[in-house]
């Protein structure tokens, strides 16, 4: 369809129509829920860990098209690294990942490296032996 | 796939009487109308013929007592600074419904920065204010009170007859914004009380790019716009003729039609309403119910557990164009004031949809949209974490409170506690 026009670009629509990795997951190993202070929207990532290493990720998000595209993607792109790699995941990649986001809508994708970190911290906090130098000043800032 | 547009509040398709009647003014009759030679006086001659046509949808008097702006929004600030200005040495006092349009609300903010103060009167749940509190906030340095007719979001109507009887004893002149109103129910100044009322063509089946403000003579009003004299000096600048001419017979369309019309989209928001209520749980209308309060082709609605520019994108995606007031739509990121203004909950304001009917909207259109939508909230609800979690009774609905969990702006405010960026 040449006609049609879209708010967001065709990555963003695909992962709004077609969410990747939607849903809760059972006995989860980190769950982490935050809220966005600028619109009011929430986003839930749960996380099943296996010898540090994200084995799957998902998410639920009561947000915008944005909010939902970025969730989706940012599942999509830590699936497989390690819990010290995902600490240092940003908001950025998620957006490059996407092929971009209007301005207004960038706080979303911030969402979603929150709810990203929240659930590291839940993990993180389950196993205290695991909390290295490099991540501890995520889980004192918590 | 089918193509269903429910904005009609936004805009309207130009009639094709409209558009026909338009085309010579811009290619043979292109004269501008303050030219003394035959090219002006001919457009001359159109323009007194749309304001005379303009004058008769809102039952005013004359010609003279209409002005052409290049919109709603234009009008708005006219009728608002222009009064203000005009009265400066009398009062610096105005007052507003809390539900005013932005076009409204922040010229009035303009002048607050200018030294005028201004009481908002407060709305009911349902969008409506009682003319009482407007006559308790006059005071002696009031130089205006402006009310709209029918609210732009919830389709609430205002009681401008009971206000303007008001105003009229007190002295003070009455602004009513006809602008959800206008071609769709009758406006009529003398029964408002109105010195000054503002409609758009574009809402009715006419041109974007002209607005109308009529003013009442009695009714003192300075130019805000400066440069030559057209429109009797209240308002610079040449006429946009050709939009003006479209919009005179729109307007001259929408009063010989009005009563079909409403009455034809008087059924389909009740089919619409009756349906979205039957095949959606937990969704509220928000404004008063289809009936005597209520402008007949406003249908606003909250759905909850879910946000509204999502519920906005899916349905565009299956050919229905709607509008939202949710935070996540706005420019500003703030929910609708009017929303915010009637008291409902953020969770709710968030999933808000507003659908706009209109005069060739038909029932199929109607029952297309309900299945559609029902189809879309079901799928959003199994991606809202808030679903799920009030299925386990974690947190509860404000719509049809179960007694379990807690209320979801307790449970935001505890996820979004976190250091927000
Ligand atoms: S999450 Fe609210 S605007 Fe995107």
């Amino acid at each position: 369809m040449s006609d049609t026009y879209t708010l967001y670009n065709n990555t963003v629509m695909d992962h709004f129509m077609n969410p990747r990795n939607m849903g809760d997951i059972k006995d989860a190993d980190g769950i982490g829920e935050v809220g966005a202070a600028a619109c009011g929207d929430i986003m839930k990532i749960s996380l099943k860990i296996r010898d540090g290493k994200i084995e799957d990720a998902r998410f639920k998000t009561f947000g915008c098209g944005s909010a939902i595209a970025s969730s989706s993607m940012a599942t999509e792109l830590i699936k497989g690294r390690t819990v010290d790699e995902a600490l240092s995941f940003s908001n950025q990649e998620v957006v490059d990942a996407l092929g971009g986001l209007p301005p207004v809508k960038i706080h979303c994708s911030v969402l979603a490296e929150e709810a990203l970190k929240a659930a590291l911290e839940d993990y993180l906090k389950k196993h205290p032996e695991l909390a290295t130098q490099a991540c501890k000043s995520e889980v004192v800032a918590a | 796939m089918r193509s269903v547009y429910f904005d009609h509040q936004s805009s309207t398709p130009v009639l094709p009487e409209v558009f026909e009647a338009m085309k010579p003014y811009f290619t043979e009759a292109y004269g501008n109308p303050s030219s003394l030679h035959q090219h002006g006086l001919r457009v001359r001659e159109a323009l007194k013929r749309a304001r005379q046509q303009m004058a008769a949808l809102i039952n005013g008097d004359s010609e003279e007592e209409i002005f052409f702006t290049s919109d709603g929004t234009e009008s708005a600030n006219l009728a608002i600074k222009g009064v203000a200005y005009a009265n400066e040495r009398k009062g610096k006092h105005l007052v507003i419904s809390a539900t005013e349009h932005p076009s409204v609300m922040n010229s009035v903010e303009f002048l607050e920065k200018q030294g005028w103060t201004c009481t908002r009167i407060p709305v009911n749940a349902e969008g409506i204010l009682q003319p009482e509190e407007v006559q308790k906030a006059m005071t002696p340095q009031t130089v205006l009170v402006a009310v709209h007719h029918v609210n732009h979001d919830i389709g609430a109507i205002q009681p401008v007859k009971e206000i303007g009887r008001l105003c009229g004893e007190a002295g003070v002149p009455f602004y009513v914004d006809c602008e959800s109103s206008a071609g769709w129910l009758p406006v009529d100044v003398k029964q408002f009380g109105a010195a000054l009322v503002s409609f758009s063509p574009h809402r009715f089946y006419g041109p974007k790019g002209v607005g109308v403000l009529y003013r009442n003579k009695r009714a003192r009003l300075v130019s805000i716009i400066h440069g030559g004299v057209q429109e009797g000096g209240r308002r610079a600048g040449t006429e946009n003729v050709p939009g003006i001419v479209g919009g005179g017979v729109a307007a001259e369309i929408a009063l010989r039609e009005m009563a079909s019309r409403s009455e034809h989209v008087t059924r389909l928001q009740k089919r619409l309403w009756s349906g979205l209520k039957s095949k959606i749980t937990f969704l509220k209308l928000n404004g008063p119910e289809p009936g005597p309060y209520r402008a007949p082709q406003n249908i606003n609605i909250s759905t909850e557990f879910i946000e509204g520019e999502g519920q906005l994108l899916s349905l565009d995606l299956s050919g229905i164009a709607v509008a939202s007031g949710s935070s996540c739509v706005s420019k500003s990121l703030k929910i609708s004031h009017v929303l915010a203004a009637i008291g409902l909950d953020h969770a709710l304001a968030q999933g808000n949809i507003i659908m706009t009917l209109g005069k060739d909207n038909t029932e199929e259109d109607v029952d297309y949209v309900v299945e559609e939508f029902a189809r879309i909230v079901a799928r959003l609800r199994a991606m809202s974490p808030m679903w799920d979690e009030f299925e386990r009774g974690v947190i509860d609905s404000v719509i049809a409170p179960t007694g379990r969990g807690t209320s979801f702006s307790e449970h935001a405010a505890k996820v979004s506690g976190k250091p927000a960026h």
